[in-house]
């Protein structure tokens, strides 16, 4: 059973990360989802074979499952789920800014890059960049 | 004294929690933020004095469960200096961030996430256990997401976003290697961790030292995992800057110092690793720096090569290699927040920070001048600053433990900080501004700024000093921390074995 979860942890990674490697806000955000999900399952099987009895006062039972990583795996789920509320609203509000959720480069290393002696942030350059990596991204 | 151990984490999010109720009184805000922290510097220094008297360790299991089972909350030397020195920036960037107006004036939210950051900056350094230190770090950095890309501006949704991401990236790794240690080792305290792990394979152990390593890499901005930090710190408002570049990082080196020396055995820590990584950290950060020409990204680059500094002390692992690892660390704070406290009034002062359109202000404001001055000296090294005691000791022991080659990188990377520093100085202070700024120049008066941004920034720029004249006892002080932490056995005994 635990090949089978590890399993399903492996294909959660490797989806997250595919998706992580994207250009679009959106799937980077899915991603990272996956991800905390492949993590927090990695925590539960952590505690050993399924199958045993829970932490309850039962008579006759002997043998415990290990409480600890489900509380772990809790605590995780709980700090993922927020993070992932948060990366909506920054999300959001990059779209709200942008129309757009393409991840665009940093503007200035584009321009070290090309060792352009000039101070590089002179407006109208940045915004044609800008507007052409947009046009890229949305085709 | 154990019961004063649990406060820095308590206090700052009950404050928090105040805060909000009061969000619609600004200065109520500020009152309560300036009490809780002024309340904390005076514990933190009164743990650090109490260190000496209770054998250098103080322990505390939260809700008096023994110690492999409940949450053991530990202050030694290293965690110590660590919560003062933290105190301290914590404050002055608070005034600071007062005096600046900006988001401080226009979001009810930054009181209370700063305590958050707060809260998850002293956490982080006195919690004994592996897990609980993921918790502390999500609490700092979910605080420092909300905080870098606050005002919403596109500049710094753009630049937050990959800051966000890659510290996810770099959380869900680190609960992927808790979930690991625990299922090979069946303990997440870290003093239980220190015995249990020396049990397993020597393969097993050293992957576990190489993925904290790479979990809190990221996070210290190690080369190669350091690209996001030039890219997103110099975006976010000033004080959000001037505390991340002082404290975020280093509590990365902090958890990379603690889990390295504490949990493994010698001949298992990845030594040699650990010096290339710290000769191309320092090497890589110092030359990105000179490439640039904005004195906030200068500044960001070099957080990355001063980082190089603190793991080469460490990759020593020697007495003399970890006490001047922990020196160069908690000065490093201070000299960081000052500088990038500096960067903020100038361009407040001078409405750029940009090389190119700023120029001239040694005569419109000279006292900026002085205050960047000095821990820009002290920065690169220059006797009799306390960076320069800082930067020795790094080099006295890296000739103890014959690394020449280190050490000759080390010299000549601090002879480029020299020269970037430079490069700030003659760019913004003297000459003339080549292009107009992109923001309008204000006036700062005589003082060349805020009185409250100015007076905090002078103060760290005095506790700068104060480092330079008590560098003596400062750095028995963490001798006497390095001896402590390099024999596991104060810490573990300590933690498991209390003594009633």
């Amino acid at each position: 059973m635990s090949v089978l979860v590890a399993f399903i942890a492996a294909v959660l990674v490797s989806t997250g990360t595919w998706l992580l490697l994207q250009r679009r806000l959106s799937r980077i955000i899915v991603g990272v989802g996956l991800l905390g999900h492949a993590a927090n399952l990695l925590l539960v099987v952590s505690g050993g074979r399924r199958g045993r009895a829970p932490l309850v006062d039962l008579d006759g039972v002997e043998v415990y499952s290990d409480p600890l990583p489900q509380a772990l795996a809790l605590t995780a789920i709980v700090i993922t789920f927020g993070i992932t509320v948060l990366l909506l609203g920054i999300g959001f509000r990059a779209w709200q800014v942008d129309q757009d959720d393409v991840v665009e480069d940093e503007l200035e290393d584009r321009y070290l890059a090309r060792r352009l002696e000039v101070d590089p942030d002179i407006a109208d350059e940045v915004e044609a960049e800008r507007a052409q990596a947009a046009e890229e991204g949305r085709r | 004294m154990s019961g004063l151990v649990a406060v820095p984490i308590v206090a700052p999010l009950i404050a928090a929690a105040l805060s909000i109720l009061v969000s619609r009184w600004r200065n109520a805000q500020r009152a309560i933020s300036i009490v809780t922290l002024g309340a904390l510097a005076v514990i933190a220094v009164v743990l650090v004095l109490d260190l000496d008297d209770s054998g250098g360790i103080i322990v505390a299991q939260a809700g008096g469960w023994p110690a492999p089972l409940g949450i053991s909350l530990v202050v030694d030397r290293l965690s110590g200096i660590m919560l003062v020195t933290s105190a301290a920036m914590l404050l002055g960037v608070l005034v600071y961030s007062i005096g600046h107006g900006g988001v401080e004036r226009t979001q009810a939210a930054f009181h209370p996430v700063y305590l958050v950051l707060a809260a998850g900056v002293n956490a982080s350094l006195v919690t004994g256990d592996l897990f609980n230190l993921f918790v502390s770090f999500e609490m700092m950095l979910v605080a420092s997401y909300v905080l870098i890309t606050m005002g919403g501006q596109r500049e710094r949704i753009r630049s937050g976003m990959t800051y966000v991401v890659i510290s996810l990236v770099a959380s869900t790794f680190f609960v992927v290697v808790l979930a690991l240690l625990y299922a090979s080792t069946g303990t997440i305290n870290m003093a239980d961790l220190a015995g249990r792990i020396a049990q397993l394979p020597d393969g097993v152990q050293l992957m576990f030292a190489l993925s904290l390593l790479a979990v809190f890499g990221i996070k210290a901005g190690l080369f190669p995992l350091f690209s996001w930090l030039p890219d997103s710190y110099p975006a976010a408002a000033a004080p959000v800057t001037a505390i991340f570049a002082g404290l975020l990082t280093k509590i990365g080196v902090y958890a990379i110092i603690r889990t390295q020396v504490l949990l493994f055995d010698p001949d298992v820590r990845p030594a040699s690793l650990l010096l290339v990584v710290a000769a191309l950290t320092m090497a890589v950060g110092v030359f990105g720096a000179i490439a640039q020409n904005d004195v906030k990204r200068i500044l960001s680059f070099h957080i990355v090569s001063q980082i190089g500094y603190m793991i080469f002390g460490l990759a020593l692992f020697t007495v003399a290699g970890v006490a001047a690892a922990i020196f160069y660390t908690f000065n490093n704070i201070i000299l960081k927040t000052t500088l990038l406290m500096t960067s903020g009034l100038m361009e407040r002062r001078g409405g750029s920070t940009r090389l190119l359109r700023s120029g001239g202000m040694i005569r419109t404001a000279p006292l900026v001048g002085l205050l960047f001055a000095l821990p820009a000296l002290s920065l690169a090294g220059l006797p009799p600053f306390g960076g320069f005691v800082a930067k020795f000791s790094v080099f006295d022991a890296g000739v103890g433990s014959r690394e020449w080659a280190v050490v000759a990188v080390a010299v000549l990377v601090s002879l480029m900080t020299m020269y970037s520093m430079n490069k700030i100085w003659s760019g913004v202070f003297w000459g003339e501004p080549e292009q107009p700024s992109e923001h309008e120049p204000r006036d700062g008066g005589r003082l060349g700024g805020p009185v409250l941004m100015v007076a905090s920034t002078a103060a760290l720029v005095v506790m700068g000093l104060a480092v330079m004249i008590w560098a003596r006892p400062l750095f028995e002080f963490t001798e006497r921390a390095a001896i402590e932490l390099l024999d596991r056995r104060v810490y573990i005994d300590a933690v498991l074995r209390p003594t009633p």
